[in-house]
């Protein structure tokens, strides 16, 4: 049986860089993918590509492709990334400038366009899925919209000789779905390898979190090495057996237990993970430790894709303005509450138009609110926390000043001022009949 | 006991969505995780925080329990204004769960 082994070189777009070159020089991969889109990414990316219309792709790109194209190439190991963001032609013009000045002159490189689904949604009114409201009552908030594609595009432009594939919107799992599609011939209906394939993607999107990051509660679940956190490799055969291993020697674990906590990460009805490729059931998924650091994963199907693709659209939310004090010491949890009454109070008297308004105290409350941290001890520390709510910056940038006034306003001993105001671009989801987005490969020379 | 001593977890998101993940350490407890950590339970013990339905789905096969809690987030994870915006600290909560042990168990 035919079986290839896809690396997963990045989780997220911040994530390490040197693990994926361990992937590569060590890891025995055919592929490489790097998921690094977040949610919200695209929206912002948009932003910068709207400055400049040869920005809008990851900020990261440059450093992960110099890092690992010399080793990729040496081995023939094909790249899938959705570092593209809002723009994937000029990451792909880009990573092809990149392998000219490495001395890799023949690499392929291919960009995924036509996600950027933003036409085709002005042209209806798509109601929101998370809030009541549509499309067209974003209004000029309206910054985005890209549709999760699915893997056919990057299947495709793999079987057209490319050795990097750039994409900007796609599902995550799709981004590891493509290769398998493309080395053994899947049909894009046979549901239950596509859903066993999908099984394989979303166990490795998140790179280290399956190899013991996000992990470790000692003494109950201890991992070694997360300093050098290895990242996982899947093992892929023709017929959909699944194994999930790293590079022997690197940090962390790839056990059972750091399955089956990925298997359900971000799944809501584990019977329909719905993808663009496919209604993917893990609800019958077994996991198997056979050696050490391999654990064979089995039993994913699916089921036939639905009628519509998910679109994320990026908006102007809003603006967020904060503020955070430290007390400590004896009674600094009295002092830290004191503070926090006297910037509630300052922010009505002055009249700091806020839509909603937090007050935190770090050390006691601020994760899970006052009512879960109720039988907690005192602690010795505490950091006040106030963010808000408000419809412009000059508001927003009055909440953190009400804060930093309290160092001399304020109750006895607060230090360590901070304040901070933003812009929110926040996403929000929309489902768009399939057809209206044509995605196309476009190859770019190096 | 707590949750913890029998069982671990890891918190996801999406949009103002949480789902918690709780799985047994060993396959014998799967039963007293049925029985007792309902989604009732979960939605209690998140009061302040998830201001939604708590749906509770079963998966046998890994002996774990996924609980998916709307309007969790403060709104979304893109534009909550709490520290811990994606909610990632909430499995920890969870666990701290009062478990009542078997019959015949301490």
């Amino acid at each position: 049986m035919r079986t290839i082994r896809i690396g997963s070189g990045a989780g997220y777009s911040g994530d390490r860089i040197e693990p994926a070159l361990e992937l590569a020089e060590k890891g025995d991969i055919q592929y490489l993918v790097f998921e690094c889109l977040g949610e919200r990414t695209v929206a912002l990316a948009q932003q910068a590509r709207m400055k400049n219309p040869d920005s809008g792709y990851d900020p990261l790109l440059e450093e992960r492709m110099r890092a690992v194209l010399p080793a990729c190439a040496a081995r023939g190991i094909k790249i899938v990334t959705n570092m593209g963001a809002a723009n994937p032609e000029a990451a792909a013009r880009k990573t092809a400038e990149i392998a000219r000045s490495l001395g890799l002159p023949a690499l392929k490189i291919a960009a995924v366009v036509g996600d950027d689904v933003l036409d085709a949604c002005k042209q209806g009114d798509l109601p929101i899925m998370e809030f009541d409201g549509t499309i067209k009552q974003l209004g000029n908030r309206l910054l985005s919209a890209n549709a999760y594609l699915g893997a056919e595009p990057m299947a495709q432009a793999l079987s057209g000789g490319a050795d990097v594939v750039i994409t900007g919107r796609a599902s995550d799992p799709a981004l590891f779905l493509a290769p398998m599609i493309h080395a053994f011939g899947w049909a894009m209906d046979d549901w239950n390898l596509l859903g066993q394939g999908t099984v394989a993607g979303h166990l490795l999107e998140c790179a280290g979190q399956i190899t013991g990051g996000y992990f470790a509660d000692p003494p109950y679940k201890d991992v070694e090495g997360l300093a050098r956190l290895g990242f996982p490799i899947g093992e892929v055969g023709e017929d959909g057996a699944l194994v999930i291993t790293k590079v022997a020697g690197s940090g962390g674990a790839v056990t059972a237990r750091t399955c089956k906590e990925q298997l359900l990460y971000e799944v809501h009805d584990p019977k329909r993970y719905i993808q663009p490729d496919v209604v993917a059931d893990f609800s019958q998924v077994r996991v198997e430790e056979i050696a050490p650091d391999r654990v064979r994963v089995s039993g994913g199907r699916g089921s036939e894709r639905t009628g519509t693709l998910k679109v994320s659209v990026g908006y102007l939310d809003s603006f967020i303005g904060e503020g955070q004090m430290s007390y400590a010491g004896p009674g600094a949890l009295a002092r830290g509450k004191l503070a926090l009454e006297i910037v509630r109070e300052r922010l009505k008297l002055t009249g700091v138009a806020a839509s909603e308004l937090r007050f935190d105290l770090i050390g006691l409350d601020s994760l899970h609110g006052p009512e879960i941290s109720a039988r907690a001890n005192e602690p010795y520390e505490v950091r006040i926390r106030v963010a808000g709510r408000t419809e412009n910056l000059r508001e927003a940038v009055r909440i953190g000043n009400e804060v930093e006034t309290l160092y001399t306003n304020g109750p006895a001993g607060g230090g360590g001022a901070f304040k901070s105001a933003r812009d929110v671009v926040a996403v929000a989801s929309v489902l768009l009949p399939r057809e209206r987005a044509m995605p196309q490969v476009r190859f770019v020379g190096a | 006991m707590k949750l913890r001593e029998i069982a671990h977890s890891r918190t996801g998101d999406k949009g103002n969505i949480s789902n918690i993940s709780v799985i047994a350490y060993d396959k014998k407890d799967y039963p007293l995780l049925l029985a007792q950590v309902t989604s009732e339970r979960v939605k209690a013990h998140f009061a302040g925080v998830v201001e939604g339905e708590v749906i509770r789905y079963e998966v046998p096969t890994i002996a774990a329990l996924n609980f998916v809690m709307d309007r969790a987030l403060g709104g979304g994870v893109t534009r909550s204004l709490a520290l811990d915006a994606h909610g990632k600290s909430l499995s920890s909560a969870l666990l701290d769960l009062d478990i009542e042990p078997a019959s015949g168990e301490k």
